[in-house]
């Protein structure tokens, strides 16, 4: 049951913090068929991503269809040290979310 | 067990009044996130898809926009893509790609402290430029690469 639906890792040097995060998901555009019924599969793609810093907002992502399954994320910001927190939570088309918590190295 | 009660109940806890809701068939998830802007994502070309999420499709090409994706993907359903900038003040990185069938791929909103910097991954039906669109200070600067996908990504 307690499968993972997201990796972080985030770490400092010189006030500067990188992220990189791994969701996952299937992210089904809606247009691909199932090769043996001939139905198309239901569309499930997450729609936006939050990313706090410390309780404060940091990055929202908005995200389409057109991303690739477990979607890969990586970015920078300043102002950051090491132990501080950075929660990030996503949620899809069809209501599913998830917020994992991590802390910076 | 019942495996579908579990993940209700599961999203319910986690998300309150809004998953029972949803859980109800009340509400379906596109009212519910009302600032995603389901008309971007929707859009059939690039100038369309602008207009509907930036609100301007005016760009003009900035050489301080780099767009890093492979010269040739061999997988369209996984293309690697970072966009490095350094316009001050950037708000908002987006990124298109013309020949999918929505252009628009994903749309990154930053914060005063995020720097000028994303990486992700996209699918691509076929070959086509990966058009990044920095917004900063009103003003929408654009940058292009050209990826050739030898076997395209978006189903089918």
């Amino acid at each position: 049951m307690a499968k993972k639906k997201m990796k972080i890792r985030a770490w400092t040097s010189d006030n500067r913090a990188t992220v990189k995060a791994i969701i996952f998901h299937p992210m089904e555009t809606g247009l691909r068929k199932d090769k043996a019924s001939g139905k198309a599969i239901p569309a499930k793609y997450i729609t936006e991503v939050n990313c706090k810093h410390n309780g404060k907002p940091l990055l929202t992502c908005l995200w389409g269809p057109g991303v690739s399954k477990n979607p890969f994320l990586s970015f920078r910001f300043k102002n950051a040290k090491a132990g501080d927190k950075l929660e990030i939570t996503w949620i899809d088309n069809q209501g599913n979310t998830d917020t994992t918590v991590s802390k910076i190295s | 067990m019942n495996h579908q009660r579990r993940t209700l109940l599961k999203a319910s806890m986690a998300t309150g009044t809004i998953a029972v809701a949803l859980g109800a068939g009340l509400l379906t998830p596109q009212a519910v996130l009302a600032a995603w802007p389901k008309a971007a994502f929707d859009a059939k070309d690039v100038d369309e898809a602008l207009s509907a999420l930036l609100g301007s499709k005016q760009s003009s090409t900035s050489s301080d926009i780099q767009v890093e994706a492979p010269d040739i993907a061999e997988n369209g359903a996984v293309v690697s893509i970072t966009v490095k900038t350094s316009i001050p003040n950037a708000e908002q990185i987006s990124i298109l790609v013309p020949e999918n069938v929505s252009p628009l791929c994903a749309s990154y909103i930053l914060s005063a402290n995020t720097e000028g910097f994303v990486t992700g991954r996209i699918k691509m039906r076929k070959t086509s430029d990966v058009i990044a669109i920095v917004k900063a200070g009103g003003k929408l600067h654009k940058a292009k690469k050209s990826v050739k996908v030898t076997l395209g990504g978006c189903g089918g």
